[in-house]
């Protein structure tokens, strides 16, 4: 079982409130991930489930008991750090070992489980390594090794993939992932990557400034963003937001229109405007596009488009996917 | 890395310093050599002639010398515990965050700046002294009889003065190695429920074992040389009750005038440390792996 719910969660340091108040409901088995930009208190929030901070006030419940006041070890979780904090002069055995011996489990049992983790992430041939001989990737693998043997309620993630190469990225993504299907387990995930949080996420949490934007499933977020902030976070690349005339027309302060939901044409449509980069990537191509009002947008078109820098185009708005907003940035 | 030219050019250039270190190592030492198979006494000048091992049968039959070797051997074993040890105690209590850390800090390394002669004096004269020393006072105090340091517990005393004078080093170079342990490391330990006890033993000590090997290296070296602190406190005495090897070859030479016999006893305390080294390097070896 691993449900986590916070009430009122609030954390200070000293005069700077860092999260003013936090309501949030995770069920048992989610993969829920808190996104938002570097200094949102997505971090900070992470730690105070954790334990490693003390809440200002408010109340954490993890299985319906109040662990607000109660220490790290005591709450079952278990939390892969963004710089792994491996152990660098125990071998990877030891490593995973740990926290079984901390907790005065007897000698075979602590082996059968480090063995059973070291099959599931592909760690046995380097259990008697230590971790200064790994690469990144096996480095992560340890570090999630040392979090699985305790067999914990709920697994914390802090920006574990942000050390690593783009490549290495996209693995250990699907790799998590299906380690989160495999044990059935809550995890909760924190990182500034959006695509990660697609991608990953039962439930993305938006945070900005210690707030919550919205809650709900990637495709929720996609579809119905609850404003303008989680609009132009949520999807890459970012949604182009028109203010002024077009947006007047359709009674809203601004409006939104996310780069794959344009029609292009090099005759006519809604909007003019000059190419500026063309990004041909071959499956899709990227079009940074300036408006004739001095708006700068950028469009994509599925698979190659013929233009260059300075040819004129003309951008259409698929019916239904415009996304309106009125002055305070809240969705229409 | 390096291409094969790279490398004849840099053994020319290192050269020069490596020949003037070696002859500033060599001839000191092949003199000492010399004069230990003579028989030269400073009071019979012109008598100077070859005697072969005498002086080394003479130095090492000499009760005085076994009682030295001990000596140095226990101040440097007393002085290195009491400064690792201690130095780690204060090193993670000076790593806690408090007001005016900076200032304890520096009042911290004092004890380093100060020559030994003046800090074996201070501690002779204003803390160790039965009659006007602090020690005495705060005996006198609470009624007791006060205790005359450097006459009844000499070597104890000068492996304790010598310690507080080798304490912030210890102490400077453990906190450093402190500090740059991995706070998100702590942190791990702490989910995976390990107590202060289980973190400093798991964590912190493996991580300041290279600190403490250069600790006791360092030290070491000049710790089997120590000298100032004795002549200034005890001269040695009483007896030879805190006479270290050093102490004999001065006393040897400059009090017995016999040349040829100190440096005899040079030699020998060259051996010692030499021995003392392999250990270190062996210790050494191991913890850098």
């Amino acid at each position: 079982m691993g449900s986590i719910t916070l009430k009122q969660v609030r954390k200070a340091f000293g005069e700077v409130e860092v999260i003013p108040g936090v309501d949030l409901d995770i069920n048992d088995g989610e993969f829920v991930v808190f996104v938002g930009p570097s200094g949102c208190g997505k971090s900070t929030l992470l730690r105070l489930i954790a334990g490693l901070e003390d809440v200002s006030s408010g109340t954490i419940l993890i299985d319906g008991q109040d662990m607000t006041e109660a220490a790290p070890v005591k709450r079952k979780l278990a939390m892969v750090f963004q710089s792994y904090a491996l152990y660098p002069h125990m071998s990877v055995r030891k490593n995973i070992a740990f926290p079984l011996k901390m907790a005065g489990m007897p000698a075979d049992e602590q082996a059968r489980r480090v063995g059973h983790a070291a099959g599931i992430l592909n760690l046995t041939d380097y259990l008697d390594r230590k971790p200064g001989q790994l690469s990144g990737g096996q480095r992560q693998r340890v570090a999630i090794g040392r979090a699985i043997v305790r067999e914990p309620v709920a697994f914390l993630f802090d920006e574990p993939l942000s050390n690593l190469d783009a490549a290495l990225r996209v693995n250990m993504r699907v790799e998590i992932s299906e380690l989160h299907k495999k044990l059935a387990t809550t995890m909760i995930y924190v990182t500034h990557d959006q695509v990660e949080a697609m991608t990953m996420a039962d439930k993305i949490v938006v945070l900005r400034a210690g707030r919550v934007e919205q809650v709900g499933s990637p495709l929720d977020l996609y579809r119905r963003p609850a404003n303008r902030f989680v609009a132009g976070f949520i999807g890459s690349p970012n949604m182009n937001f028109l203010e002024g005339e077009a947006a007047a027309k359709l009674n809203a302060h601004a409006i939104g229109v996310r780069p794959e939901h344009f029609q292009l044409s090099t005759t006519d449509g809604m909007l003019a405007g000059t190419v500026g980069v063309a990004e041909h990537l071959g499956s899709d191509t990227f079009l940074h596009v300036t408006l004739d009002g001095g708006t700068h947008v950028v469009a994509r078109a599925s698979g190659e488009f013929p233009v260059d820098h300075g040819d004129r185009i003309w951008l259409t708005p698929a019916e239904g996917r415009i996304y309106r907003f009125d002055q305070q940035g809240l969705a229409l | 890395m390096a291409t094969k030219h790279q490398k004849t050019l840099a053994r020319f250039m290192v050269a020069p310093s490596v020949l003037l270190l070696l002859g500033w190592m060599i001839v000191p030492l092949a003199i000492t050599l010399w004069f230990s198979f003579q028989s030269y006494n400073l009071l019979s000048p012109g008598m100077e002639r070859f005697i072969g091992l005498t002086n080394y049968k003479y130095f090492l039959s000499d009760p005085a010398f076994w009682q030295a070797m001990a000596n140095t051997l226990m101040i440097v074993g007393g002085v290195l515990a009491i400064t690792v040890i201690g130095g780690v105690v204060l090193a993670l209590l000076l790593d806690q965050p408090i007001r005016g850390q900076g200032i304890v800090r520096i009042l911290m390394i004092a004890p380093f700046f100060i020559m030994p002669t003046v800090s074996a004096l201070v501690w002779k004269n204003m803390f160790m002294n039965p009659v006007n020393g602090l020690f005495a006072w705060l005996a006198k105090a609470v009624g007791a009889q006060p205790i005359d340091f450097l006459a009844q517990y000499p070597l104890m005393s000068i492996i304790l003065i010598v310690a507080w004078q080798w304490l912030p080093f210890a102490t400077l170079i453990l906190l450093t190695a402190l500090q740059s342990l991995d706070s998100e490391q702590m942190e791990a330990a702490e989910m995976d429920g390990a107590g202060a006890w289980a973190k400093f033993t798991h964590l912190v000590l493996p991580h300041l074992s290279r600190a403490i090997t250069v600790v006791i290296l360092i030290e070491t070296i000049f710790l089997l040389s120590v000298f100032a602190e004795i002549l200034v406190t005890t001269n040695g005495g009483p007896g030879y009750a805190s006479t270290n090897l050093t102490y004999l070859v001065y006393s040897q030479a400059l009090l017995q005038y016999d040349v040829g016999g100190a440096s005899a006893g040079g030699i020998v305390a060259v051996i010692l440390a030499n021995i003392v080294a392999i250990f270190l390097m062996r210790m050494i070896g191991k913890t850098l792996e």
